[in-house]
């Protein structure tokens, strides 16, 4: 296990929330404003570190440990994705599977933290939540399947850099993972991050009632999950030659996140968001595409 | 093996005492509870020898049965799955105690404990026998014991037609395990299972497996076998439903796979068969599980799903088998064989969970309840363990045989021929997407029943069960928990079962997946290390600083109200409505319809479509085909003379040709 890999973890702690403001400042330069400070997802998260918090009388200790559980699991999740190449830490055969169901844990505590509240706006969150990751899951894990044929790996940290990009199969793949990477962090055409509309939202709706640090905890987690699930769709387009420097895959790796993240902001520019009868049929059409790459990859 | 026979003793003479003094509640309850519980330990000792050692011991005796011998066989297999079922029985019993004395005035608890004992000696003898004769014996013997069972409350009309569908549904299967009995037995001119060893021509051998697939299916509820399932299963009272949902449905499990050891090598479309067949049980289970309003009723469903992971399990396995990748073949059964266990645990604990909610609240309609983490903290924390599990989420067990499974298809979709491998994706999109939908289902089952405010007196007048109740489902959540931790170990037991079965221990590859399963539990260590770390440092910053209490946000809206929150139904509204296709969910609504509040009506009710779809259709077009017969019984005395001289002519007529 090398060194690097950790500074790769620290990195990413660091970094993560850098995303969020790239995403904000790309929209706001779309729309001819100014927008937010580059860095407000940083003053936010120590804004809230710094509060006490509130507490509705219904809730009980599950919505307290929700957001505890969330941010570890993402954490480990943090482990086991490979930046530029350089392997994880928590990188073995079948860690892609650890992955999705890490996350799934997070999700998992999420929704019953909104259930907790008894509030109806959250519990339709939660409802829409769970339908859409339940379909989104077979797009994520078949594309990594069709990928793992392709490179005879199971393993994330070896398998991406296998891959190559200018496969009309990784390209498949690479489309789907999009279309999983913008579900599964709540952005448009799924889910607005910034809409105003209790009835309308999915992710935010479900965090209403958090205040203080547990709330700077769950603005963290999203910032680490939009990393980590980035890593692996930038790790299949930026593939990088085992064995070379450390600093130049790393800062291919991290360039690539940022790429991803103004890609981010013109989807959220350009889109608006989806009718929710619609999305199901979006992450159906992911799935196809993965399954698609695989059949290609049979050929 | 003696020490077997000496539990079985003990368990079925402590049913017979609890018999004869059946009309006093609370002696017939010790004893049957007792000897139960003393009987499961001491057979416990053997079983994990057979299965640590991997060693088979026989007990081989002459009877009058022609054909064959009184024969018994521990064998790693035999363990395997003996295992969960004196684990779970000994920890119902031990449940049963306080859950069944809240009947006591009602009911004669004796019959219902020698029926209990007699139900875990059948299902012992079912998993020992090795001679046709005795197994189909012990076969009906368990089928009639849950019967009674199921029966308990038989002065309502559900119940009384719950236990007849069971009946029902279980003689069809048998009818189909009889005729595969007699193929075996005539080739091998024994009825042991010794002879039965693969000596059949493989159109035989088809229609064995098919038979089989059908036979053990029924019981094991396979879709589209499983109508008894969701009716019986929360009938009985909720120590039966956990033993008969956590292991005798897995009497079929095992009989399939017994069957397996006596047909040898598969063709390919076997695999690809029950591949299907689990891949349809899995995703129909869960989305039936998401429909229904009672929570025990969920449970049951949630049971044909796990049948259907253990069968995408043997399916990989088989596929496998046939192609002659051995990590496909190994990985495919053990992650099957472990769920088999796994499943048991965390079946069994949300079983009795719900009983514990049945006793505290009185109602089991996720509708009504809500909030009862605050009145029953054990339950609820013990509920949640097995939600996890169930969904399959690390690091609790579920996720263990979940992963092995995974990693089987893997290896298949990664180096297998093209059309197995696209059998290999069906795996893995079949269980993603059964996993998705199983965290979806518990997470409306626990945050409905136990989060937010009572929706309901029955809820809010709730209290906890006694230790009697909530130790037995504190073991078996250690359980999950352990096993989640240390599936690297665990599955260190798996090379002697798939040995007998595969005729090759894979030891090998087994140590692969157990690698693998290693990192796993980094993994969760890191995961707990984590946990404790963040919630040490939340309460770090906020022991200095005011932490306040009040409603939960509301939208302005001033005088919320329990009945506003949102309900099980409404959760899993979106999911229904986009797999309309299968659940074929029906609603009935009644709008105001003036402008004025006034009356409103919403209902849904979703029909099995087992049930609607094929049983139903079968039992009328036979219903009305004996209708028409009746023609012939026209109950005069004369016209039943004139049929025997007509019989009695044609015979004449036929000799004399």
């Amino acid at each position: 296990m090398q060194i690097t890999s950790f500074i790769n973890i620290i990195l990413g702690l660091l970094l993560a929330p850098l995303l969020l403001g790239i995403i904000n400042k790309t929209k706001a330069s779309f729309a001819g404003r100014t927008g937010q400070p580059l860095l407000q997802a940083y003053y936010d998260i120590i804004k809230q570190l710094q509060k006490g918090a509130v507490y509705s009388k219904t809730t009980s200790w599950i919505f307290r440990a929700g957001p505890v559980v969330g941010l570890s699991a993402v954490l480990v999740a943090l482990a086991i994705v490979p930046v530029g190449g350089i392997a994880a830490p928590l990188a073995f055969s079948g860690d892609l599977l650890l992955l999705a169901y890490l996350l799934g844990v997070m999700r998992f505590f999420t929704v019953l933290a909104a259930l907790d509240t008894g509030s109806s706006f959250e519990g339709m969150g939660a409802s829409r939540e769970v339908l859409f990751s339940a379909i989104a899951e077979p797009a994520f894990l078949i594309g990594l399947a069709a990928i793992a044929r392709e490179t005879g790996i199971m393993s994330l940290s070896h398998m991406l850099p296998a891959a190559h990009f200018f496969s009309p199969e990784v390209v498949l793949v690479v489309a789907s993972l999009l279309v999983v990477f913008l579900c599964e962090n709540a952005r448009i055409p799924f889910d607005d991050p910034n809409t105003h509309l209790e009835l309308t939202m999915i992710h935010e709706v479900m965090v209403l009632d958090h205040s203080g640090p547990d709330f700077a905890f769950i603005l963290y987690s999203s910032a680490l999950k939009l990393w980590v699930l980035g890593l692996v769709i930038v790790g299949l387009i930026f593939p990088s030659p085992a064995g070379s420097f450390w600093p130049a895959p790393v800062s291919t790796a991290i360039c690539g996140l940022i790429l991803l993240a103004i890609i981010v902001g013109i989807i959220e520019s350009l889109m608006a968001r989806l009718r929710l009868l619609r999305i199901p049929q979006l992450l159906v059409a992911a799935g196809s595409l993965s399954a698609f790459a695989f059949i290609l990859i049979l050929r | 093996m003696s020490l077997v026979l000496i539990a079985l003793a003990i368990i079925i003479i402590g049913g017979l005492l609890a018999l004869a003094v059946c009309k006093n509640g609370s002696l017939s309850t010790l004893l049957g509870a007792a000897s139960t519980v003393v009987g499961c330990i001491i057979a416990l000792i053997p079983v994990l020898q057979t299965i640590y050692y991997g060693d088979t011991t026989i007990i081989r005796l002459a009877w009058n049965m022609p054909y064959g011998s009184f024969f018994l066989k521990l064998d790693p297999l035999s363990a395997f799955f003996l295992l969960p079922i004196f684990v779970l029985s000994g920890l119902a019993a031990i449940y049963g105690r306080e859950y069944m004395m809240a009947y006591r005035d009602k009911k004669w608890l004796g019959l219902s404990w020698f029926f209990f004992n007699l139900l875990l000696v059948s299902m012992a003898f079912v998993c020992l026998a090795h001679n046709t004769v005795l197994f189909l014996i012990s076969w009906e013997v368990m089928a009639l014991s849950s019967f009674f069972l199921v029966a308990f409350e038989y002065e309502k009309e559900a119940v009384r037609k719950a236990s007849w569908i069971y009946m029902v549904a279980s003689y069809l299967g048998t009818a189909f395990l009889l005729p595969m009995f007699l193929i075996f037995g005539s080739e091998a001119g024994s009825l042991d299972f010794d002879g039965f060893v693969q000596g059949l021509s493989s159109g035989e051998a088809n229609i064995c497996f098919i038979l089989a697939l059908v036979g053990f299916g029924t019981k094991a509820g396979i879709m589209p076998f499983h109508v008894w399932l969701p009716v019986a299963h929360p009938a009985a009272p909720s120590p039966v439903s956990a033993i008969m949902s956590g292991v005798m449905i897995k009497t079929g499990i095992y009989g399939l796979v017994r069957t397996l050891t006596f047909l040898g090598m598969p063709p390919l479309w076997w695999g690809y068969l029950l591949l299907a067949i689990g891949i349809i049980s899995g995703v129909l289970g869960v989305l039936f599980a998401l429909a229904q309003h009672d929570l025990k009723r969920l449970l049951a469903y949630h049971s044909v799903e796990n049948i259907g992971i253990i069968l995408i399990g043997l399916g990989v396995g088989m596929i496998g088998w046939s192609s002659g990748m051995p990590i496909v073949a190994a990985l495919g059964f053990a992650g099957a064989l472990l769920h088999v266990i796994n499943h048991a645990l965390f079946k069994g604990l949300l079983f009795l969970g719900a009983g514990s909610v049945f006793h505290g609240a009185h109602n089991l309609e996720l509708d009504h309840l809500g909030g009862l983490i605050k009145k029953m903290p054990s339950t609820g924390l013990f509920f949640l363990i097995g939600s996890v599990a169930i969904s399959g989420l690390p690091p609790l067990n579920g996720f263990v045989s979940e992963f092995v499974i995974y990693i089987a298809s893997f290896s298949g979709a990664m180096s297998l021929n093209p059309s197995s491998s696209l059998s290999m994706i069906g795996a893995i999109a079949g269980l993603a997407l059964i996993g998705g939908l199983a965290a979806a289902c518990f997470t409306k089952a626990f945050g409905i029943v136990f989060l937010g405010e009572p929706r309901s007196k029955d809820a809010e007048n709730a209290r906890e069960s006694s230790p009697w109740m909530t130790l037995p489902m504190m073991i078996l959540a250690v359980a999950c928990i352990f096993i989640g931790l240390l599936g690297a170990a665990v599955i260190q037991v798996i090379p002697p079962v798939i040995g007998v079965v595969l005729g090759n221990p894979y030891t090998g590859e087994i140590r692969i997946a157990s690698n693998y399963l290693f990192s796993v539990t980094a993994g969760s260590a890191v995961f707990i290390i984590f946990l404790m770390a963040i919630s040490g440092l939340r309460s770090f910053l906020l022991s200095r600083r005011s932490v306040g209490s009040s409603g939960t946000w509301d939208c302005g809206y001033a005088a919320p109200d329990a009945r506003m929150q949102y309900t099980a139904s409404s959760f899993a509204q979106p999911i229904i409505d986009l797999f309309q296709f299968f659940l074929r969910t029906k609603k009935n609504i009644t709008m105001p319809d003036s402008y004025f509040l006034g009356a409103a009506r919403f209902e849904t009710h979703t029909t099995d479509i087992g049930r609607k779809g094929i049983y139903n259709p079968i039992f009328k077009a036979i219903g009305s085909f004996f209708g028409r017969m009746k023609v012939v019984q026209e109950g005069r005395i004369h016209i039943y003379v004139l049929y025997v001289v007509v019989t009695l002519l044609i015979l004449l007529f036929w000799n004399m040709r």
